[in-house]
């Protein structure tokens, strides 16, 4: 009974993991590709359309938070055959 | 690393270090944590405007990821959140008055700053005490005993005789909340969220330093529901100061994206950690949060240097 809590316990934590390290590897991705491809832009809008800038700042940030972690539990349900743990 | 919005150098690495630390702090106690990240992106030279805006902007991410974490645990009441919202922004709206009109009366930093003392100072005392006596009283009845999720989650407060009594309170409308197991007139919810929306618009950050303890102690909200649920709230608070911030030119988005990529994490690690603590524990380790930020604003207030 101890033995299978504790391999459960494992189980768990290694998915965890493996879900924490995906989701890491996308929020930096997801930064390096704003950098790259809406830098100069963001500078810009925020220059000239600062309300659109303040507009397109929160979903940039809650793109980060919500969406990359949609994608991190589709990613890991392909890569376990469609189980979700 | 140069960020061109702010034109600031900052290395990004230490904005992640500094995102992973107030992520892990705000998953597990609930708090957006600007005493930290404001100080700490001013330590890098960043302007004050800067600092506050743009670590509202991350403190919204983070919040969402680790909100979004607590939910899946079962520990967000979103009906007692979006009640909460209506008392949050009017609040919120009221503390940014003040702080205009304090302004235009010339002594702004003095009067928020021995608010803000004595509010943290009062709200750390007040817990010791309470989560002391609390787990004192648990080890003599033996009901640390038993280990286990739900046994962990089942909250008890040497403060309940007061709770209990705020409850018992019948003015009409009355509130069922299912997932927390309270009933209470609304017009106390709306009061406590219109007092943290008031401390967030006049002391600034996401004031959960306030709204968690409140939720414990006044609504009677178990703690680790009362982490989820303030998050929540937390996300609507620093939402509106961020976009009120961006249309000021205050929020540099790609410092914020940056320390997201910590935050996002340690959110996540700070949440699942809730579950292995008792909600006495939770809230004896809050202890040292409201005394950072006392110590920080003694520390402005001595020496004339925001940090």
């Amino acid at each position: 009974m101890v033995t299978t809590r504790k391999g459960e316990g494992r189980r768990t934590l290694r998915a965890f993991v493996v879900e924490l390290v995906l989701y890491g590897l996308l929020v930096t991705a997801y930064f390096f590709g704003v950098l790259l491809f809406l830098g100069p832009r963001l500078v810009q809008l925020e220059t000239q359309h600062i309300r659109l800038y303040a507009v397109v700042a929160i979903l940039l940030i809650l793109g980060q938070a919500v969406l990359l972690e949609a994608i991190t539990t589709g990613l890991l349900r392909l890569l376990r055959g469609g189980r979700s743990e | 690393m140069y960020f061109p919005i702010s034109h600031s150098y900052i290395n990004p690495i230490y904005l992640v270090v500094t995102g992973f630390v107030v992520g892990l702090l705000g998953g597990f106690f609930g708090v957006g944590g600007s005493f930290i990240a404001g100080p700490a992106l001013r330590a890098m030279g960043l302007d004050w405007n800067f600092a506050v805006g743009t670590d509202l902007a991350h403190i919204v991410g983070k919040s969402v990821v680790a909100a979004k974490r607590h939910r899946a645990l079962g520990n967000v009441d979103l009906r007692l959140g979006l009640i909460m919202t209506i008392g949050t922004i009017g609040g919120a709206e009221l503390g940014a008055q003040l702080i205009q009109a304090l302004k235009r009366a010339g002594n702004v930093n003095f009067i928020v700053s021995v608010v803000s003392i004595a509010v943290y100072l009062s709200i750390s005392t007040f817990m010791i005490w309470e989560s002391w006596r609390t787990l004192a009283k648990s080890n003599r009845s033996k009901l640390r005993k038993r280990s286990g999720t739900a046994t962990i989650k089942a909250d008890q407060s040497a403060f309940m005789h007061v709770t209990k009594a705020l409850q018992r309170l019948r003015i009409w409308p009355m509130i069922r909340l299912p997932t927390s197991g309270v009933t209470i007139s609304l017009w106390i919810i709306v009061l406590v969220s219109f007092i943290g929306g008031l401390f967030s618009g006049f002391l600034g950050g996401g004031a959960g330093y306030i709204r968690m303890p409140s939720l414990v102690y006044v609504l009677g909200i178990p703690t680790h529901l009362a982490v989820g649920t303030d998050l929540f709230e937390i996300i609507i608070s620093a939402g509106y100061g961020t976009f009120t911030h961006a249309i000021k030119g205050n929020v540099d988005i790609l410092i914020a994206l940056v320390m997201h990529t910590g935050a996002a994490i340690g959110a996540q690690i700070g949440a699942i950690a809730t579950q292995y603590f008792a909600g006495p524990k939770i809230r004896l380790a809050f202890v040292p949060l409201p005394l950072i930020g006392a110590a920080i604003v003694i520390y402005t207030l001595l020496s004339g240097h925001k940090l």
